[in-house]
């Protein structure tokens, strides 16, 4: 398959009032054409920060200091503000986490959508209105014509959420990157939005990011699966060497510490401990040490570098960042 | 199992509705239907769970238990004593007994009062303890919810969310209580901690001897936690069970569909499991629909649906269930 999208040694920060906060330090990976690659971590991990980055999606006080960003083979890390602006929304869709506040409360839907047509092709309004309304329906809104006269007050969170979709896909992206779009959504509307994007994927073989804290959602529906913590992937696999073969400690301890709907009720679950790191300062070693239980003196002075495991091959090998040999050690399924 | 106990909480037909002003002006009169008729008991020493999406009302029943919201009506009998209609003296001596953990740790501790300041004042106002002993209670508390007793003299902007919750734990145990509602006490906790918060809130429940209502939307960790559930649909309790029996023999369509659109970290899993995928959204609280709550987005409903209401009926060891087409669809599914 070829590669949409490479990303090398991407470092991004943002400047605070006593220095710099580390939000992506050095993530690699790579997006094969037509492939779903899950993000997961938890709040400050570096991973809406990181994808954002690869579109120059960032506020003012955040800067990308070192690396490289290349969609289609196309640089994007020193590309001109114009050409930026013309891939965002174009080849790159981004569905956000909160339909709420995503979209202009003074706009009707078809305005919005239409503000996206126009900006990228040249065609008339009535064109445009046309295509939104097509769109619309695709994604499974009904009396879409009539949908577009109205104000976001007047749908619903899902619904909202469904028009987040149709935008993102208006002008047939390659790449879709979906920031957290169920976290907002209740848990049958969450089901919902994920067959419909299943289904959207297929039909349209687009390539999509999909960022979440929620480790269970994914398992579902990725080919792929990254796992950030402190501003590192520490973590990347195809989907089922994720759930049955995690190898990050971090990793492990994740999966085990979801409750799921099979394991032991009213026992005590296992936990990792300590909290998150804070981010102003680059570790000196592993991210994860301070939470460590397999930690080892190493951990603590250098940062392990993501490397595929010896043994495993192929186009997508288990990458992981960690001293310590965790094969056969992880969890026991 | 619960033959031989008395119940701690008995809620009786609770109503709350919420008068709201509509249109541009604010100049139409509406009612929000939060709790329309709820029915359930809580028995000293287990833990209830209470599910359902947003705007089902389980906050809200939450806070009408604890007279946070005077319910409009209806009886929440705590051990035998109606503390709606409880007159504002009693109702206060009341609520050292009942005690809640807010959902956002961020937002409910006094960001000007030190952790010590925090614990040491429901104590004064319950009078726990004689003053002496305070100081000595506070770090007891602390070392209880997994603290060091040295943070007492810290604030609150100095801890994670974690250790803030863990705080909020400490400050509802303050008062010495019997029943504590949790009101979706993980949902704002990063992954990695929620585990932690779920552990600690059982250690206390065993060592303190308490009962829970447990509010949450998340099923794994409900069904984790309780020893009972209750599902609630738009104001209306759907079903209710043992833990076992709700997620073992799911009874009622949306408890069925609900389950079945939960996650599971098991890729082998969710390749081959069939899902349940609603149609539509929850319908409007201020104009629900007649009949079964339910009902709209149901794919049982047939037209008696929308005529009558279903009561909750027990269909053998207090698993009870609101649905007028039950006999019929477990015919069909099975």
């Amino acid at each position: 398959m070829t590669k949409l999208l490479e990303v090398n040694n991407l470092h991004t920060r943002f400047k605070v009032r006593n220095g710099y906060l580390h939000a992506v330090n050095g993530v690699s990976f790579s997006l094969d054409k037509g492939e779903m690659l899950g993000v997961v971590g938890e709040s400050g991990c570096g991973k809406s920060v990181s994808m954002m980055s690869l579109i120059r999606l960032l506020p003012p006080a955040a800067q990308i200091t070192e690396g490289e960003v290349r969609i289609d083979g196309e640089d994007i890390t020193h590309a001109s503000v114009s050409r930026v602006n013309s891939i965002r929304g174009s080849k790159v869709g981004m569905i956000f986490q909160d339909p709420m506040t995503s979209l202009n409360p003074f706009m009707k839907i078809g305005d919005q959508l239409v503000e996206g047509i126009v900006y990228h092709k040249k065609i008339t309004k009535a064109e445009a209105l046309k295509q939104a309304a097509k769109y619309l329906k695709m994604v499974g809104i009904s009396n879409a014509e009539h949908r577009l006269t109205e104000y976001p007050h007047q749908l619903s969170g899902g619904m909202r959420q469904r028009v987040m979709i149709a935008m993102a896909l208006l002008n047939e992206p390659s790449l879709v990157i979906a920031d957290e779009p169920t976290t907002a959504l209740d848990v049958t509307i969450q089901a919902q939005i994920v067959e419909l994007v299943k289904d959207l994927r297929e039909k349209l073989n687009m390539s999509i990011i999909w960022i979440t804290h929620d480790l269970s959602l994914l398992a579902g529906m990725v080919d792929r699966i990254m796992v950030m913590y402190g501003g590192y992937v520490v973590e990347e696999a195809v989907l089922d060497d994720i759930y049955n073969s995690p190898l990050h400690p971090y990793t492990i301890g994740l999966l085990k510490s979801i409750p799921s709907l099979k394991t032991e009720a009213g026992s005590r679950l296992p936990s990792i401990p300590g909290a998150p790191p804070n981010l102003f300062t680059v570790p000196t070693g592993c991210p994860f040490a301070p939470r460590c239980e397999h930690k080892i003196d190493r951990c603590q002075t250098e940062v392990p570098a993501l490397a595929a495991v010896p043994g495993s091959s192929g186009d997508r090998p288990h990458r992981v960042a960690c001293w310590v040999d965790m094969r056969g050690r992880g969890v026991e399924q | 199992m619960h033959a031989n106990q008395k119940p701690l909480v008995v809620v009786e037909n609770l109503v709350k509705h919420f008068p709201i002003k509509i249109g541009a002006f604010g100049n139409q009169s509406a009612v929000v239907h939060a709790i329309d008729g709820v029915s359930f008991e809580i028995y000293q020493g287990e833990t209830l769970g209470l599910v359902g999406e947003s705007g089902c009302g389980k906050s809200t029943t939450g806070f009408a238990l604890l007279q946070l919201h005077k319910a409009t009506s209806g009886s929440v009998k705590f051990d035998g004593v109606d503390i709606a209609r409880l007159p504002a003296k009693e109702l206060r001596a009341m609520r050292k007994r009942v005690q809640i953990v807010f959902q956002d740790p961020y937002s409910t501790l006094n960001p000007r009062m030190t952790i010590g300041e925090a614990l040491a004042e429901p104590m004064r106002v319950h009078k726990i303890c004689p003053e002496k002993d305070i100081q000595h209670r506070v770090a007891q508390l602390i070392r209880d919810v997994g603290l060091n007793p040295n943070v007492a003299n810290r604030y609150p902007h100095e801890f994670s969310g974690g250790q803030r919750q863990r705080i909020c734990i400490a400050r509802a145990l303050a008062s010495d209580p019997e029943f504590i509602v949790c009101d979706e006490p993980i949902s704002a906790l990063d992954v990695s901690i929620q585990a932690q918060i779920i552990n600690l809130l059982m250690d206390i429940q065993e060592k303190y001897n308490l009962t829970y209502l447990f509010i949450a939307h998340d099923l794994a960790v409900v069904r984790h936690i309780s020893d009972r559930v209750a599902v609630m649909y738009l104001g209306k309790i759907m079903e209710i069970a043992s833990k076992d029996d709700l997620f073992g023999h799911p009874m009622h369509p949306y408890t069925k569909a609900l389950l079945s659109a939960v996650p599971e970290a098991d890729p082998d899993l969710e390749r081959t499991r069939k899902r349940i995928i609603l149609q539509g959204d929850v319908s409007n609280a201020i104009d629900p629909p007649s009949g079964c709550r339910f009902h709209p987005r149901c794919a049982y409903a047939t037209e008696i649906c929308s005529q009558s209401i279903p009561e909750l009926t027990d269909q053998g060891g207090g698993h009870r269930v609101a649905c007028l087409r039950l006999a019929e669809i477990e015919k069909e599914t099975a």
